[in-house]
């Protein structure tokens, strides 16, 4: 079997990547994909642990079901608030969106 | 994890939470039946719905002597959980009052139900005993504050106040959320009353417990809008709609400031000296970095905005304590701290409504346009400044106090030299208000009805509290004893 170790570096990888495009891209939706790849790594990590720890218990599993369920609704919430900014600026570069500094 | 040991008094116990669903269920039931024009009384509707779940939280959901995990060990039902219920509505109750009347907001039935729906989320985050269920609460809490921040659709600052919360909120619970999958990991369990338990039996690490902590940290920060994960706020706090500004300014970080009490204090004890050194550091950049770029502001709602950044970092000192005194000081400072800034808030929108300006510059002359307001803002302002008998100056007193008595003089010395930088740029704001004057000294500022009861109602308690607060303190000595 493939040992856990493998998927917990994969997913520390992959959360790495997440959390690096989040802050550094510049783009609205980018970063809003990077989000979604730092909460696939966080259900990765979840699932390995619930199936190689505590197969018998169903707490992982419940746990990635309901990362899942938010991701999407937070996902929703994401694009509606981007689909109303660029209604009004006709872009969702962010640093363009910086009507309120200091 | 089974239903068979279902008890009446488990309904009892997630009372509130269960007429919160309801309530919001009929606004948007009622929000069908009428007219555009007629939905003017919607937030008098949400006012007094929530102060009937008030009451009945009082009278009925007080939690009892016997064991306080319910539903399967998702939620502990006691004293603080109750005490944050108690406030935590009354804010709602408020933000519903203050949000009459103003427009492309009363007349809408979803962002009273949103208000609602996020007050529920925030009550199960100060019960929340598990870790699927506090992310689960902590997501049911911002998901709606993130569409009340961007709620005025045709305001510039409104949606990127909106869409900043969420791409900051995301960041930030994405990476608790990894902290919370490593905790389920190296333990395999999730009730955080385990945890503990589990950690200490499993030997682990030390390091490996700090990174885990840090990286939970990083979304409590973002809650409690601490350094150096407070740069969302002032942007956010600017933009929103004011009601909702005060909303997040006081009850989501009460809601925060609950989950981070119970959390450390439950989950890390294996490695207590560590992350109360975090947070002493955290609370030090906190208040200096919030007092110091407060000074700077023009616009009244960015002031406020830094201020209550400083505030949580007056509160964290009292976590930092670790002790029973240090625990109650933070649950009351953070109860005063939601009268006083809702207070101030409610000053801000009724200017902001007859004069159409935030800046600070133009509230030369209040005194004279409204004389009431203005007291009201005097009142406020000196709470937050920390003027004695004000219930500001209490509640800062209980938490140096705390700190002193634990040990940690040197931060109740930084503590005590920001609050005279507070006091400061407060007294600043007033000295326009009362010294300075405008060609419109004689345009009179008209406070309708639903704001001068918020007003009389606040103004009285941060009076009253300041004066009588040990039967207060009391309480929140009692709700403090049950986390140790």
């Amino acid at each position: 079997m493939i040992p856990l170790s493998w998927y917990l570096i994969f997913a520390a990888i992959l959360f790495s990547i997440g959390l690096y495009g989040a802050l550094a891209r510049r783009n609205a939706l980018a970063i809003l994909m990077a989000i979604e790849l730092m909460l696939n790594a966080v259900n990765l990590n979840l699932v390995a642990f619930w199936r190689y720890i505590t197969p018998g218990a169903v707490s992982g599993q419940a746990f990635a079901l309901i990362v899942f369920a938010v991701a999407a609704s937070e996902a929703a919430v994401g694009l509606a608030l981007i689909i109303s900014i660029y209604r009004r600026r006709r872009t969702v570069a962010m640093e363009e969106i910086n009507m309120m500094k200091w | 994890m089974s239903f068979s040991n279902f008890e009446p008094a488990t309904i009892l116990a997630i009372l509130p939470e269960i007429l919160l669903l309801g309530l919001a269920i009929i606004i948007l039931l009622v929000d069908l039946l009428f007219k555009r024009s007629e939905k003017s009384f919607l937030g008098w509707l949400t006012a007094i719905g929530l102060t009937v779940i008030l009451v009945v939280t009082l009278a009925y959901s007080r939690p009892t002597g016997e064991d306080p995990l319910i539903l399967g060990g998702m939620l502990r039902h006691d004293w603080p959980a109750y005490t944050f219920n108690i406030v935590l509505i009354f804010a709602a109750a408020i933000t519903a009052i203050l949000s009459v009347g103003i427009p492309e907001i009363a007349d809408r039935g979803e962002y009273f139900a949103l208000l609602v729906v996020a007050t529920m989320g925030m009550n199960l985050m100060a019960a929340s005993a598990d870790l699927v269920m506090l992310f689960l609460a902590i997501e049911t809490t911002s998901i709606p504050l993130y569409i009340l921040a961007g709620f005025l659709k045709g305001d510039n600052k409104s949606t990127e106040s909106g869409l900043k919360y969420f791409l900051f909120g995301a960041v930030t619970s994405a990476v608790m959320l990894y902290g919370f999958s490593l905790l389920y990991g190296l333990t395999g369990e999730t009730n955080i009353y385990r945890l503990a338990e589990a950690m200490r039996v499993g030997e682990l690490s030390p390091l490996l417990l700090g990174g885990t902590a840090l990286l939970v940290l990083v979304g409590f920060a973002f809650k409690i809008s601490a350094a150096p994960f407070h740069f969302w706020s002032p942007d956010v706090y600017e933009g929103a709609p004011t009601p909702i500004t005060a909303f997040i300014s006081t009850a989501s970080k009460a809601a925060g400031f609950a989950v981070l009490i119970r959390f450390m204090l439950a989950v890390f004890p294996a490695i207590e000296a560590e992350w109360t050194w975090i947070l002493a550091i955290m609370a030090t950049l906190t208040m200096t970095i919030g007092n110091i770029l407060a000074l700077a502001q023009t616009n009244i709602k960015r002031l406020l905005a830094y201020s209550s950044v400083a505030h949580a970092g007056y509160a964290l000192i009292g976590l930092v304590a670790l002790s029973t005194l240090g625990t109650a000081s933070v649950v009351f400072y953070l109860a005063t701290y939601i009268l006083t800034n809702l207070a101030a808030f409610a000053v801000v929108i009724v200017f902001a409504r007859a004069a159409g300006s935030e800046e600070i510059a133009n509230y030369a002359g209040l005194s004279r346009r409204s004389p009431y307001l203005s007291l009201a803002f005097l009142i406020a302002m000196l709470s937050l400044g920390g003027m004695p008998p004000l219930v500001g100056f209490v509640a800062k007193f209980y938490v140096f106090a705390a700190a002193v008595q634990s040990g940690w003089i040197w931060l109740a010395f930084v503590g005590v030299l920001n609050a005279i930088i507070g006091l400061y740029y407060y007294l600043t704001v007033l000295k326009v208000v009362y010294l300075y004057r405008s060609e419109e000294d004689d345009n009179l500022i008209p406070v309708p009805r639903s704001y001068a009861f918020a007003l009389a109602l606040c103004s009285l308690a941060i009076i009253l509290i300041g004066t009588l607060s040990a039967p207060w303190f009391n309480w929140a000595m009692n709700a403090a004893q049950s986390l140790f």
